[in-house]
Order: structure tokens, then sequence, then C-alpha cells
């Protein structure tokens, strides 16, 4: 008998949550509106100044995506544990640490990359000039994956809670403020003229710091929700 | 007819607490190649909880899950390749066709061809709607599935939580018929079941747990 290399299980399991993403075409345009429409209400309410726009457009594209990036976070393990398909993850005898990361991979794409692709535009509406871009877009890059990693912990913890969803914005976004920090930083620094280097590396630091330890947390949390 | 090498598993005295309810006190059960368990009792006896303890899902309170001899705590994952856990939901996904969740649900634990797919579909009589979407079967055709997903495992310990329910007469041959061959290979099954289940050529041991 052919048994599947924990490769080729992730493999799977990150084109079985596109798949099913793309069935469900909300999940992906929800997030991406929820950002354009709150980094629209900025303007709305500071009013149009181009200067002071510019002056704050590091903090209000990070709230906006945080935000947007969280609204996702709940779709994340919720069906796979309503139609009991968790339990067959768990028990698909693959390293549940290497599944979870497969999985918040998928969820990445879906719901983080959009608000990647999308962010030199609103950039650009907030008056971000045309060399600060790259800084933006790296930078939103590394928060949201940031806030993936970190999040699915949080989406593991709380599926066992029928309201789950308010508890997990209260228990990821305290853990995702440094990062928040940093990369409104890098954003000021690149619209200022500055460098971004330093911010955008402690960033990277923070998501390598995410990515290798997350997965473990997530399986330990998935099993003690399906218990 | 591909045989397996089942070397049993055993669990005693499995103490579990549902918060304040005493579940399961002090259960003993085992299983070895070519057994069929049958776990019976009344509504909330702790048939289901007692399942999810066998199949690692749950880790008891007190109590022991042997496995060829040994604990099984540090080698879950490869325990859980061993089987193939058919719970009380389906775990179909409804947007995808009966073909595809199989191909994604057994892909996970081996190399599974579309042929074969084919054939498990036609071994559970839904040759013709396997490329329907799940959400546009019948509760009985999801549970066929299942059990297609089930017999595709190749895992020789089968662990099938009310595994007739929904099922029309003809189904629940279909169900007791797959069992009687993964018997058959040298496999075991353990199953919660409100009728005595009928297996050709296997008679089931009986478990009764007290409510």
């Amino acid at each position: 008998m052919n048994r599947v290399s924990a490769a080729q299980a992730m493999a799977l399991l990150y084109r079985r949550d596109l798949v099913l993403a793309f069935r469900h075409w909300d999940q992906v345009f929800q997030p991406l509106l929820f950002f354009a429409m709150v980094t629209t209400l900025f303007p709305l309410a500071l009013g149009p100044e181009l200067d002071e726009l510019r002056s704050l457009a590091g903090g209000v594209l990070w709230v906006g995506a945080l935000l947007a990036a969280l609204l996702g976070l709940d779709f994340l393990f919720r069906s796979d544990q309503a139609d009991g398909a968790l339990e067959q993850l768990l028990l698909s005898g693959q390293p549940v640490a290497l599944l979870a990361a497969a999985k918040g991979a998928a969820h990445w794409t879906v719901c983080g990359l959009p608000l990647v692709l999308a962010s030199p535009f609103i950039a650009i509406a907030l008056g971000v000039p045309f060399s600060a871009l790259c800084a933006v877009v790296l930078s939103i890059a590394l928060g949201t994956g940031i806030l993936s990693a970190i999040g699915a912990i949080g989406a593991a913890l709380t599926l066992g809670l029928r309201r789950g969803s308010m508890l997990l914005s209260l228990l990821v976004l305290p853990l995702v403020m440094p990062a928040l920090i940093f990369g409104a930083r890098a954003i000021d620094a690149a619209v200022l003229g500055d460098s971004a280097r330093g911010p955008l590396l402690l960033l990277a630091a923070m998501l390598v710091l995410a990515l290798t330890l997350a997965p473990f947390a997530i399986a330990a949390a998935l099993r003690i929700s399906a218990e | 007819m591909q045989a397996f090498n089942f070397s049993g598993i055993s669990a005693s005295g499995v103490q579990v607490w549902r918060g304040e309810r005493h579940v399961l006190r002090g259960v003993s059960a085992a299983a070895a190649a070519g057994d069929c368990l049958h776990v019976a009792g009344p509504n909330g006896a702790g048939k289901t909880t007692l399942l999810r303890v066998l199949a690692g899902l749950l880790v008891p309170e007190e109590g022991a899950l042997l496995w060829g001899g040994s604990r099984i705590d540090s080698r879950r994952d490869d325990y859980a390749a061993s089987l193939s856990f058919l719970a009380h939901s389906d775990a179909l996904k409804s947007d995808f066709t009966a073909r595809e969740n199989l191909r994604y649900e057994v892909g996970l634990r081996r190399q599974v061809s579309a042929a074969e797919i084919t054939d498990a579909l036609a071994g559970v009589g839904l040759a013709a709607s396997g490329d329907q979407p799940a959400r546009s079967l019948s509760a009985g055709q999801r549970r066929r599935v299942a059990l297609a997903r089930v017999s595709l495992s190749a895992a020789p310990l089968w662990i099938l939580d009310e595994p007739f329910t929904n099922l029309d007469s003809d189904g629940q041959g279909v169900a007791a018929e797959l069992i009687a061959i993964h018997l058959d290979a040298g496999g075991a099954a353990i199953m919660a079941a409100h009728q005595p289940p009928s297996i050709p050529r296997h008679p089931a041991r009986r478990l009764d747990l007290a409510a």
C-alpha cells in the first residue's frame, strides 16, 4: 500500500481548502470589501487633506488589514468541525501540526493575499507616494502572514465555543500588537523617504517565529477542541 | 485481497468524566484480528464516548489503550493511520461531489486512484451518484459515501459509530457485507449499534454498557 508523505498530504489539503473557498466567493470578497470600506472611513472622518492622510496611512492600512484578516479567521476550522472533517484530519495519521500549517497557508492565500494585492491601490488613495508602495506591500504581506499564524491558534482554541468570534478577536489582537507597531512604522518611514529596512526585518523575524511555533500550538489546540 | 497484519488493541479500566457526569466507569474492551465487537447500551450509556477513546480522539482520565501490547500515547499518528473512524457525522463536504470527498479524504492517507474510487462507490450502490454534490444526496446516500471512505482507507481497524443509521435494508446488507469482507481479510471492527448487527460469517461479540 502506498502511504502518502506528509508533504503530499499538505499539498492535497491546501488544494482542498482553496477549491472549497473558491466555491464560496463571499469568503474571498468579504475581507477585501471590508478592508476597502474601513480605509475609506478615515478620509470621510478626518477630511480629504492628502497631507494629513499621508501621515496616517501606515496606521490606517494596518488597522484595516488586521481587522479584515480577522474576519476570515472564524471560517478557518469551524466548517471542518461542524461536518466532522476535523476529526478525520486528526485521525488521518499525518502530523497534525503540518496539516494545520497547510490549512493556515490556504487561509492566508484566500484571506490575506487579496489584502496584500489591494494594499498598494488603497495606499495611493491615501496619498502614499509611489516610492513607498514596495514597503506597503511587504509590510502588509508580512503582517497578514503573522496574523494568519497567530490567529489560527486563537481560532483552534475558540473552536469549542458556540460564539467564539468575539473572544477570538480579544485573544488574537493583543498578540499581534507588536507586529502592528513595526508594520505601521515601516510604512511611515517609507512615506517620509527613510529606509523601511529595519522595521521590515523585525516583522520578518516575527513571521518566522510565528510560522515555526504556531503549527504545534494549533495542533495541540485542535486536539483539545476535538475532545 | 490484501491481508492485514493487525496486532490487536485493548483498553482496560477506562474512566471518563464529562463535567460532573461519570460517563465510563472502568470499561474494558479488546479487539484482535478478525474480531467484531458490538458495543451496546441504552442512549447516553457512553457508546460514542468509548469509541472516541478507542480512536484516540479522547484521552480518558484513567485507563490505558494498548496497541500491539504497548501504550499508544507516543505513537498517536501511527495508530491513527491504522484505523478508520466512522463518526456520527459523515464528514462530507457538502460543496464537494461524493467522488471529490473520497479523493480528498482518502488521499491524505494513501495514494488512491480514480478507478478505486469508482469501484468503491459502485460497491456501496452509488455508481450513478458519484458526481453529485454531497448536499444533494439523501442522508442514506451520504452514509453510503462515508462507508465507501472507510472501505477505501485500507486501515486494519474500523471503528464505526452507528454504521447502519439512515440506511435502507439494502444499504444495511451492503454495509454488513463490507464489514464481513474486512474481517475475512484479518481486519477488526468495533461498532456501536442499537440493533445487534448481523455480519455474514462473523458473529459479533457483545459489550454491554450500563446507563
